[in-house]
């Protein structure tokens, strides 16, 4: 199967006889085809380029800070998926923050940042909302089981996004040359096949969902490459055993319920409208942002100087092209997310890209 | 993180379930799927079941495994299938 594979992409790659980029737009692609090996597989003048599908790395470092200043008041603890705790704000991180004190929970679900509530009533448990359709529906349901328990000191700060904004302002923008879409796998269980449909229609770029085992990969990114030659742009389904075209109905409806779109900065990509996930006001008692007067996830902030961490996200540059990379940030000492998060590009590339140089 | 493994859910009770993923077993929510039944596979993230496979499925998702332990043991380098 994966000789056919690569057999079928190479045949591609001939006959559309230029260089092509694709675009793998989760993190966990981006893992996946590292730690396979699937780069050193393909066609020297195939690209394959990273985009803003890391969760903790389009997160802005206004939303850190924040995180970060919450943690220090009394009678507080966050809860938060690991990644969250090593990335620097503008000043400091919750890995700071834990070393002078304060109470830093990493949970693998928002299920455990709800038992530690219940069973923490004098604090008050504040979850960090970052993820994107996938997490969401789960974040959702925690709010919802929050409200209908009555568990009040049970709080999110939510810096929930969709990914479909992302993927138009990247195209709107003009900037990065993609000529098609490796769509996520697990966002679209969620959101279905059908929701890049804009993309294909309105863009002219081909979309292929795609798994996440590197055979699945290479099948679609063949089928991309199928669609490149052949000047054709629409939406297939390598993933059919986990995504319907429709998506999971009764996920979306978890989500319209707790959920509203907002407003939300992308490191990277900026203020995208409509891009963000906001607690609506009927669940308005379990929203942090509200309870603590935190900043909306729509406040742009600064980057890191030198950090180019949001040319990455957008595939406008690779890692190696970063000043600091390899240099000033690195996995023990990271500058920006992207260095940081276990989906991060430039993670990635330290941890590959080192090793294929050491072998050589 | 996407993990992409199928579970098995060996013990369900109202919406809450145990699965097993080789032999691993730890405790989920299948609130965001209807329908489930013991014995099916499902895909968890961050504590959920987000979607079920069927016997199809997995045995697709079996095939590309087994053709992936061949990947691990060297494949040909680029060039030499053409």
């Amino acid at each position: 199967m994966i000789d056919k594979a690569l057999q079928n992409l190479r045949q591609s790659m001939r006959a559309i006889g230029r260089p092509v980029s694709l675009m793998e737009v989760c993190g966990t692609h981006t893992m996946a085809a590292f730690r396979a090996g699937l780069r050193t597989l393909l066609p020297a003048d195939l690209q394959l380029l990273s985009g803003p599908g890391c969760p903790v790395c389009v997160t802005p470092s206004a939303y850190v800070d924040q995180a970060v200043e919450l943690s220090l008041k009394p009678g507080i603890m966050i809860a938060t998926f690991g990644d969250m705790v090593r990335v620097p704000g503008s000043r400091s991180s919750l890995e700071k923050s834990r070393a002078q004190g304060a109470e830093v929970l990493v949970v693998y679900s928002p299920l455990d940042a709800l038992e530690a509530a219940r069973r923490n009533p004098g604090r008050q448990v504040v979850f960090l909302g970052v993820g994107f359709e996938t997490t969401a529906p789960a974040v959702a349901w925690s709010i919802k089981t929050a409200a209908d328990e009555g568990i009040p000191n049970y709080l999110v700060y939510s810096a929930h996004k969709t990914m479909p904004p992302a993927m138009n302002a990247l195209l709107q923008s003009g900037e990065s040359k993609v000529d098609g879409f490796l769509c996520p796998g697990h966002v679209s269980v969620i959101i279905g096949s059908r929701a890049y449909g804009f993309i294909a229609e309105g863009f002219h770029v081909p979309c292929v969902v795609a798994g996440f085992e590197p055979l699945d990969m290479l099948q679609a990114i063949g089928m991309l490459l199928r669609q490149v030659e052949k000047g054709q742009a629409m939406v297939e389904n390598q993933y059919r055993r986990s995504v319907a075209p429709e998506g999971n109905i009764t996920a979306q409806k978890m989500l319209a319920e707790v959920f509203e779109p907002g407003d939300a900065a992308w490191r990277g990509l900026g203020m995208l409208p409509g891009s963000g996930l906001r607690i609506r006001e009927r669940y308005a008692a379990h929203d942090a942002r509200i309870a603590f007067s935190l900043a909306g996830p729509e406040m742009l902030s600064p980057e890191p100087p030198g950090c180019r961490c949001g040319d990455v996200l957008r595939g406008v540059c690779t890692p190696l092209e970063c000043g600091l990379y390899q240099k000033d940030c690195t996995p023990a000492h990271p500058v920006g997310a992207c260095m940081v998060s276990g989906e991060g590009t430039c993670a990635a590339y330290y941890k590959y890209e080192k090793q294929a140089g050491q072998q050589q | 993180m996407c993990l992409a493994i199928p579970a098995r859910i060996v013990d369900l009770r109202g919406k809450q379930a145990v699965v097993d993923v080789d032999g691993v077993q730890r405790s989920i929510q299948t609130d965001l799927l209807t329908g489930l039944q013991v014995g099916d596979y499902v895909i968890v993230h961050a504590g959920f079941a987000i979607q079920k496979w069927s016997e199809q499925d997995v045995a697709e998702y079996r095939a590309i495994m087994e053709e992936m332990e061949r990947l691990d043991q060297g494949l040909a380098p680029e060039g030499t299938d053409d």
